[in-house]
């Protein structure tokens, strides 16, 4: 089984796709000669020609509107992002039409559409190359939302979006695109929509993260663990539909639960795990649902001793599991 | 604007007689029905609607060069006569503007005119102005790639014109000469904001020029020049060589909407000379003064629609709203029938 960086995963997934399938066509800035800017299409104009593989002007709204628009008329579009700083003049045709074709056409129209979007931070990508933009599209009925966090779910993840039959945004961390490798199986598999994954099963408490977080967490549960406690890690890889089930089945037996995500937590999807875990878990918790994130402020400060301060890390979680193990 | 306001078209271009006045048939038809959806809204029955009265003979004509059987439309909210020119059964309109279970469209849960024609390849998603042309570039986009021979028709009016989407859909159209037809009704008004006040220029389509396609300005009252000039675009997006935009200087004659008052805004000067420029008063001298029609036969284009209208008023006022149920489906694929 080779083994793979996130990104070479997500490469090697649209190139699979795009072999099997006629109707997906690529649209983005830079997807064409450059290959994308982080290499996701490198090479993929040589092998399926500018017509499927489309160099857009520097446009977002335009690019999320003609993918619409292709989707709409038999064609499976992915549009590439080019990083989620840059998704918001693009909002309106994702969140206010892509959302509520389907809805809004009683069921005759749908938008088979994947939109990839590089995210997060602790690149040195200051306040307009670092944002995490999950909430606003996980807010939104009428969207899928998949947060990959290894090269195997970014596979499988990335071809069921690219199949399914509604819109699907796949948002990619940036940090783990060349930093967090795996084994990823040759053959045709894909992830299931909606179903988080216990990346490291334990009985003291459970930790539910996603993206880049999952690796701190992982991390930060192996050094609880010489630490004597032992710390479960789900890794939620939707964020919408939630798997409310593998959530409360987790917490339910483990007593306890921190969530831990890099984006700011006000209104966030750890106000929403908190929020299923308080209806669901209550009479099973031996402590407070407790919270790990970054402070209250514009994600993120570019100069780097202010950006580690912001971002959320395994030492941090460490503290977060010894303090939640002692109540 | 008043250079052209009344001069008359010479020839019927492909246009026969006979299908003149069939296309007056419908324009009065979306007359009389339009009037009656204002009516039902006073009566508290329709909820809102924006009128298509004055834009009549632009939409008969603009749908008249395009083929429905295997051309695309992307509409707004005023396309209310273009509807009916595509067929679209009185029963049918009024079923959205009731909000009935029947609404073809969108089973009442959008406001009239949005969702998806039953029949034709016409949709509206939503009400956010100009968000359908960089749809409609992406429809058109999926076509060529395809090599298919059909053309988008995108609608949109001088308000739309100031949005970014605008701008950023007819630059990609012009890059990749996609087979769109842009199809701009210029009624001057956007609600009560008035050209002056939208734009520096006068002309909408001298705008194409920054895109690298053609753009022609027609008066939207004579049904003639609009249907040769949109029948010139749409043969240009066939043959491959790329979009137009076809502006058409219309009449807004009735408010924004039955929400809106155009008397707080357009002055008795204003509003008068509008008036003038009535399409259906104006289609039907021209076809008298070419002997297509008598004044008899229009006062039975008239008399057939009214009937047609209290018919179809009749018929839909008796039928249910959609139950609760059903607003739970379609969300996604994934959610059908779940709550």
């Amino acid at each position: 089984m080779p083994e793979m960086t996130v990104i070479e995963a997500v490469r090697e997934t649209m190139r699979a796709e795009m072999r099997r399938d006629e109707s997906i066509i690529l649209m983005g800035e830079d997807v064409g000669n450059r290959g994308g800017v982080f290499l996701a299409s490198d090479g993929f104009v040589d092998e399926f020609g500018e017509e499927r593989v489309i160099d857009t002007p520097l446009a977002e709204s335009l690019i999320c509107g003609l993918a619409l628009g292709a989707a709409v008329n038999g064609m499976r579009p992915v549009a590439e992002i080019q990083f989620a700083d840059f998704v918001w003049p693009a909002i309106n045709q994702i969140v206010g039409e892509a959302a509520r074709v389907r809805y809004g056409t009683n069921g005759a129209k749908s938008a088979p559409m994947t939109i990839r979007i590089p995210y997060g931070g602790g690149v040195r990508g200051g306040l307009y190359h670092s944002q995490s933009i999950e909430v606003l599209f996980a807010h939104t009925p009428g969207l899928t939302v998949v947060a990959p966090a290894t090269p195997y779910d970014a596979k499988g993840l990335l071809a069921s979006a690219i199949r399914a039959d509604d819109p699907v945004i796949v948002l990619e961390h940036k940090r783990t695109y060349r930093l967090i490798k795996g084994e990823v199986p040759d053959d045709d598999y894909t992830v299931p929509i909606g179903k988080a994954e216990i990346k490291r099963p334990g009985s003291d408490m459970t930790i539910v993260t996603y993206g880049l977080m999952l690796h701190y967490a992982l991390q930060a549960a192996a050094t609880a663990m010489e630490l004597g406690i032992d710390v479960e890690v789900v890794d939620l890889r939707t964020l919408r539909p939630l798997d409310r089930e593998t959530i409360i089945e987790s917490v339910s037996r483990t007593g306890k639960v921190l969530i831990v995500q890099e984006d700011t937590p006000a209104v966030s999807i750890s106000s929403e795990v908190a929020a299923i875990i308080g209806e669901h878990c209550f009479f099973d918790l031996d402590g407070p649902i407790t919270r790990l994130g970054p402070p209250d402020i514009p994600p993120m400060p570019f100069s780097p001793i202010q950006e580690a301060a912001f971002m959320p890390s395994p030492e941090k979680i460490v503290s977060a599991i010894e303090k939640l193990a002692e109540l | 604007m008043a250079a052209t306001a009344n001069k008359e078209s010479e020839t019927s271009g492909q246009l026969s007689g006979g299908r003149l006045v069939e296309l007056y048939r419908t324009m009065v038809l979306s007359r009389h029905l339009d009037e009656r959806v204002w009516l039902l809204n006073r009566q508290g029955k329709a909820a809102i609607a924006a009128s298509a009265q004055g834009h009549e003979a632009a939409q008969v004509a603009c749908i008249e060069a395009t083929d429905p059987k295997k051309d695309h439309y992307l509409i707004y909210y005023r396309q209310f006569t273009a509807m009916i020119a595509l067929g679209t059964e009185p029963e049918e309109m009024l079923r959205g503007f009731l909000a009935r279970d029947g609404d073809p469209m969108s089973a009442a849960r959008q406001f009239p005119l949005h969702g998806a024609h039953p029949r034709v390849d016409l949709f509206n998603f939503s009400n956010v102005i100009a968000t359908q042309l960089p749809q409609a570039a992406g429809v058109a986009l999926a076509d060529k790639l395809r090599g298919k021979d059909a053309v988008t028709i995108v609608f949109f009016g001088d308000g739309a014109a100031s949005q970014g989407d605008t701008h950023e859909a007819m630059n990609f159209a012009g890059i990749h000469k996609l087979p769109v037809v842009f199809f701009c009704e210029n009624n001057r008004y956007a609600i009560s904001v008035p050209l002056s006040r939208q734009m520096a220029v006068e002309s909408i389509a001298s705008r194409a020029a920054g895109y690298g396609f053609p753009g022609v300005t027609v008066d939207g009252i004579d049904v003639v020049a609009v249907h040769e000039a949109m029948t010139a675009a749409v043969a240009r997006a066939r043959a491959g060589e790329g979009p137009t935009l076809v502006e058409v200087q219309v009449e807004r004659l009735l408010p924004h909407t039955t929400d809106d008052d155009h008397t707080r805004y357009r002055t008795p000067e204003d509003i008068a000379q509008m008036l003038e420029r009535d399409p259906i008063k104006i289609t039907a001298e021209m076809l008298k003064r070419r002997n297509l029609i008598t004044e008899a036969e229009d006062e039975q284009i008239h008399s057939e629609a009214k009937k047609r209208v209290n018919i179809a008023t009749d018929t839909v006022d008796a039928e249910p709203y959609p139950d609760v149920g059903p607003m739970f489906d379609h969300v996604t694929m994934a959610s059908q029938g779940r709550s």
